[in-house]
């Protein structure tokens, strides 16, 4: 244990995975918060489905590996797939789900197949740009880990700075374009900063399973708080915690996969979360209504008199 | 031009809180709101009254800039609503929003606040003195700890109140801030009326229920797609201007307003 923990700060490998899982975490979770907020929970998951073709694009067309080359070619896909579902749900009589599992399909499927045909090409660089189906975290390079910081340092440098503005967005986004914010440009932002935390899941945990790093964390931190800003903070402590703990696992065990990992350690919070949180709590939820059921007597028939009996007999 | 030719000093319509003119919203191919002229006088409690589908929703969003227009001229005191922004409070409907979202009452009424302090800016404590004030003045002030879902329907329509009264506003627009509240409530919202009215506000509500129509408002707006009539409730508010207003549905109306009517 303290081997694996000393291995934390100093093995250049276990170091890469367990941070470049700790940010996405961190920026996932914040991001994701907005999304599960605003009931567009699978929005996350259509746009990093939509950055797989855009990964494919970016290498064909430049012939590098580079990790922001291909990243920078999820983002515009990504990018270019919700505003296509927002457009849709504009513009047309297609509901917001059924946009949803359009644009999913169709630009998966365009990723697949571009993904098919760069591996039959024979080209012996294309290597391993399956890796961001799943991720596969071991393959991190501190540069690419920089990346990835410099990427969620902006991400959530906007989130801070426009905390006001988002809330009210999330919360009444008729009454913010009453007071005058351009709610449309703000949606268009919110949701942009989240293809950013997408790019920088896509080397870790994979563009199928990301979605997860977004509605997790934060579906978690609901349980636990109604206060906004202590959701935030708490969805970036659990996707922080969902990261390290499933990198950690993962190497320790005979090397897992680190992306699976990290969605299950992700998970086991969600379901701890959803039964023992105090006030939202299943189980104290269920004890609760168990020991009211216990309680419940006629209510009083008349407002005054014979009441006070009756009720000392239904607690005895 | 335009300008030096629709602003002479005697227009009476420059000088409205709210002067609306040939307004024309459509969804699609239908018309919505057809070719609206209507002013609202200075510190009137004015009710919008019309049947289910007639546009009273419509005719606010639009007016507040978050439905586009087909046609038409919508001024606030002679300008813009961009331009007047902050002389304009808002109330939406209750069910508009996720009751569930993550905040207390007290948040909720700061946002009030948030169009004057702009981009960047928090809310500091002066904004959390005219809050509490706000829930003050709505018989909320011992809920502003309570997260919002907590709240019962007439106390959540009490916030949004105050959320409105938060925004210090010269001209008010309440979404049917009476839907399916409890008495407290609506004895809260009326006085909470009577205040703002002292006070020389404007007032403008979608309201439901003819029943009361009279005794809350002092003008009335009846209004089926187009604009039926608009005036003084003591002269606008009768069973001919109704009957033209809500078509076949009448026979439920004569019940309620003409008893001595025959049927």
């Amino acid at each position: 244990m303290i081997g694996l923990l000393y291995d934390l700060f100093f093995d250049y490998t276990l170091r890469n995975i367990a941070l470049g899982s700790a940010i996405l975490g961190l920026v996932g979770g914040v991001l994701g918060s907005f999304a599960v907020l605003r009931r567009q929970s699978l929005l996350g998951d259509a746009l990093s489905h939509a950055a797989l073709p855009g990964i494919c694009l970016a290498y064909m067309l430049t012939g590098t590996r580079t990790s922001l080359v291909l990243l920078i070619g999820a983002g515009i896909t990504g990018w270019l797939g919700t505003l296509l579902i927002l457009m849709i749900v504009r513009e047309t009589r297609i509901a917001e789900d059924a946009a949803l599992g359009i644009v999913l399909s169709v630009f998966f499927g365009i990723g697949i197949m571009l993904l098919t045909f760069i591996q039959q090409s024979n080209d012996a660089n294309q290597a391993g740009l399956d890796k961001y189906l799943f991720g596969q975290a071991a393959t991190l390079v501190q540069d690419q880990v920089v990346t990835m910081a410099v990427l969620g340092s902006i991400a959530l440098g906007f989130v801070f700075a426009l905390f006001k503005e988002f809330k009210l967005l999330s919360f009444d986004p008729d009454f913010a374009g009453t007071l005058g914010f351009p709610t449309r440009r703000l949606n268009i932002l919110l949701t942009s900063l989240t293809v950013v935390a997408v790019m920088i899941g896509l080397q870790t945990v994979g563009v199928v399973l990301m979605a997860a790093m977004l509605i997790a964390p934060a579906a978690a931190a609901r349980q636990w708080t109604n206060r906004l800003s202590r959701m935030l903070v708490l969805a970036a402590l659990f996707g922080m915690l969902a990261g390290v703990s499933g990198a950690l696992i993962s190497v320790s065990q005979a090397r897992l996969p680190t992306g699976p990992m990290v969605i299950l350690s992700a998970s086991m919070i969600v379901i701890f979360s959803l039964l023992f949180a105090p006030a939202r709590g299943i189980v104290w939820d269920t004890l609760r209504r168990r020991r009211d059921r216990g309680r419940l007597q006629a209510p009083p028939i008349t407002p005054h008199g014979g009441q006070s009996a009756s009720a000392e007999r239904g607690s005895s | 031009m335009e300008v030096s030719s629709s602003a002479p000093g005697g227009d009476p319509r420059a000088a409205a809180p709210v002067a609306i003119t040939d307004l024309t919203v459509a969804y699609r191919d239908k018309p919505v709101l057809w070719d609206i002229d209507l002013t609202i006088p200075e510190g009137r409690l004015a009710a919008i009254i019309g049947p289910n589908g007639a546009g009273k929703s419509t005719l606010i969003k639009s007016v507040l800039g978050l439905l586009p227009i087909a046609a038409g001229n919508i001024t606030f005191y002679g300008q813009s609503y961009a331009a007047q922004r902050r002389l304009v409070g808002y109330v939406p409907q209750r069910g508009s929003v996720d009751w569930d979202f993550p905040t207390d009452a007290l948040d909720v009424v700061m946002m009030g606040r948030y169009g004057r302090l702009g981009w960047l800016r928090r809310p500091g404590r002066q904004d959390r003195e005219i809050a509490l004030e706000c829930l003050r003045q709505v018989g909320m002030v011992d809920y502003a700890g309570r997260q919002i879902s907590q709240l019962s329907g007439g106390q959540q329509q009490r916030v949004f109140l105050a959320r409105a009264l938060a925004q210090d506003a010269q001209i008010y627009f309440m979404d049917e801030p009476f839907a399916g509240v409890d008495a407290t409530t609506e004895r809260a919202i009326v006085a909470l009326l009577a205040e703002l009215r002292k006070a020389g506000k404007t007032v403008v509500v979608v309201h439901h229920d003819l029943e009361t129509a009279p005794d809350y408002f002092d003008w009335c707006v009846l209004l089926n797609v187009r604009l039926i009539a608009a005036g003084p409730m003591s002269e606008v508010f009768n069973l001919d201007n109704l009957q033209r207003t809500y078509g076949g549905r009448m026979a439920f109306l004569s019940e309620h307003l003409a008893p001595g009517a025959t049927p």
